[in-house]
């Protein structure tokens, strides 16, 4: 009746995947809040912020906002994650899930799988969006790809932040509370929404090492957006390679931590 | 061949602030093929104990065993035989009754198409058919209690846990759902249940074991039990205070003379040996002796008169609500 342990770990993933994606025109305001919410940064920083901030050489701040819309969207986007997990502990899903004969990895992986899809389905709103706004992508076809992989692989790692934070809270007001806590300090002490030149010189190293800006940085070079540093060093001539470490250093340790939540649950 | 055997269970949750002993040293034993019947308050043990058994918690010392297998170090396997429904176990509500069957039944292992098939007949046999569609928000709590219990069901499984199966449903849910557990027990499934109400332990179990403290305090058949707290009761309020003595002499005619009175309410009590008929006899009795009466009923005893009996202390419904988890 089962194949092999991968097999059934990939099959049963898949699943979950299926039914959390499936989840998301049931609940339509989830998706169309975040989305919306996404948008009024767009316009709030392109109509009326943005034309207090200065870019070096004057650069247009529409086509380096939007590389930072949507990695702020992927960073929010762990909210939506954490309170999906802390509604199904709440719910008694992962109860019945783990009274099942399925793979254990696959609550977890399905769920990191179908946050991933509806990154990318929420991205291509955005995208939309921003061209509308003025936003271009000035460099090749690979490279745009190139640019939305990073965001998505950084998606995915956010998805396991998550998914720890959802199963460490345990309900779902908590969570989200502590996510928007944690979330904007992370967005905001970077390079998303203005230039890192206009830090003070002791927060300056914290932005532009912040992953949130590698992940930026690297997009915003990779569509030749414009992509101005204040201190020179890795976050600035390697951002793509600073951002992968970043994802594999973030994996490491938030991966094994979510396991081990879901594990303790029988504790 | 037992079921289920569990032996010492200890479980204890510790937070900052307190410890509570769940589970104090919980021994039971569910036979093939039979129902068993946890009764007992909130916070006596019983959805520990269900928790244990269907793999959910480790327990912090004790053994159980499932099918024959370890429930700590044999969960996996246990999972394939097992089917779990009630207070924790949840359905989808963002989703459809038949997606949610679809769902369990692939994470049962089933190959899609049977999934498929089998959400059919499980929709068919709990009379959802109509709902199939429907996203389970729109759900009565009835219909909801199905779903759940249909969803345990998706594996075949041999042995099935369920947690207080009709706690929330209205009189009318509550027949129909012990219609349906009286048609899965003909088909030999081995049943532990866990419920607040004699009632239902009464109409569902061979076997009730009552729980308290974590322990099991008394088991044996719902007659046995009901034996030891005295059986049934006739209560008679009179109208007049004055016919009191005379109304204990009609009723505790011929008996030896077991009766209580209250005579602020003007309510005597005395046990109904023979039940119905004994009230009717009564009835008579005491319209041929022109005792004008205010009320007359036939008491059933509760799981308050079994706890009180057997304990002591009345069941604290609710005190320990808290610490059910």
């Amino acid at each position: 009746m089962t194949g092999s342990p991968a097999r059934q770990a990939l099959e049963d993933g898949l699943v979950i995947a299926w039914r959390n994606l499936k989840r998301v025109p049931r609940i339509p305001e989830l998706a169309l809040f975040a989305i919306l919410q996404s948008i009024m940064f767009v316009l709030l920083f392109a109509f009326v912020f943005g034309g207090a901030i200065p870019l070096p050489g004057g650069a247009s701040y529409r086509e380096y906002l939007m590389p930072g819309i949507f990695a702020q969207t992927i960073v929010f986007a762990t909210a939506t994650t954490a309170i999906g997990m802390t509604d199904d502990l709440s719910k008694g899903i992962l109860d019945r899930f783990r009274s099942l004969p399925m793979a254990r990895s696959a609550v977890l992986s399905g769920r990191t799988l179908s946050d991933v899809v509806y990154n990318a389905g929420i991205l291509i709103v955005l995208m939309l969006t921003g061209l509308a706004v003025g936003w271009r992508v000035h460099t090749s076809v690979p490279e745009f790809f190139a640019g939305v992989g990073l965001l998505l692989l950084f998606a995915f790692v956010m998805a396991w932040i998550g998914v720890w934070l959802g199963l460490t809270l345990r309900t779902v007001e908590v969570t989200q509370q502590v996510s928007f806590t944690v979330l904007f300090p992370l967005t905001f002490l970077s390079n998303v929404f203005v230039p890192t030149q206009s830090l003070p010189w002791w927060l300056k190293p914290v932005a532009e090492w912040n992953p949130v800006s590698a992940l930026t940085a690297a997009t915003r070079h990779l569509w030749g957006n414009p992509n101005p540093f204040a201190v020179s060093g890795l976050p600035a001539e390697h951002p793509i390679e600073l951002t992968l470490i970043w994802v594999v250093v973030l994996l490491a340790i938030f991966a094994p931590l979510g396991v081990w939540r879901y594990r303790s649950m029988s504790r | 061949m037992n079921a289920i055997v569990a032996e010492g269970l200890v479980k204890i949750y510790r937070s900052r602030k307190s410890e509570v002993r769940a589970l104090d040293g919980l021994d039971l034993t569910v036979a093939e093929g039979t129902v068993v019947g946890l009764l007992g308050p909130n916070g006596a043990g019983k959805t520990t104990t269900v928790r244990i058994l269907a793999t959910l918690l480790r327990p912090d010392s004790g053994h159980a065993a499932v099918a024959g297998l370890d429930v700590v170090r044999q969960a996996q396997q246990i999972r394939r035989l097992i089917g779990l429904s009630g207070q924790y176990a949840a359905v989808d509500e963002n989703l459809t009754g038949r997606e949610n069957l679809w769902l369990f039944g692939r994470l049962y292992q089933l190959p899609s198409a049977q999934a498929r098939r089998r959400a059919e007949d499980l929709l068919e046999q709990f009379e959802l058919a109509d709902a199939a569609d429907r996203v389970v928000k729109t759900y009565s709590g009835g219909m909801r209690r199905r779903l759940d219990l249909a969803s345990a069901l998706t594996g075949r499984p041999r042995i099935l846990f369920l947690d207080e199966p009709t706690t929330g449903l209205d009189p009318r849910g509550r027949l129909g759902m012990w219609d349906v557990i009286r048609g899965l027990v003909r088909e030999g499934v081995t049943l532990l249940l866990t419920t607040q109400y004699l009632e239902e332990a009464d109409a569902l179990a061979n076997t009730i074991a009552v729980v308290d403290h974590g322990r099991i305090i008394a088991r044996g058949t719902s007659d046995e039990l009901k034996a030891q707290v005295g059986g049934e009761r006739i209560e008679v309020v009179v109208h007049a205070r004055d016919d009191i003595t005379r109304a204990v002499g009609v009723l505790t005619d011929g008996m030896d003379g077991d009766h209580t009175i209250d005579e602020h309410m003007r309510k005597i009590t005395v046990p109904a040996r023979g039940g119905a008929q004994r009230l009717a006899h009564v009835v008579r009795e005491l319209d041929d002796a022109q005792i004008a009466i205010d009320d007359i009923a036939l008491r059933r005893p509760t799981l308050d008169d079994v706890f009180l009996t057997l304990t002591g202390h009345a069941a604290e419904v609710g005190a320990a609500a808290g610490a059910s988890k």
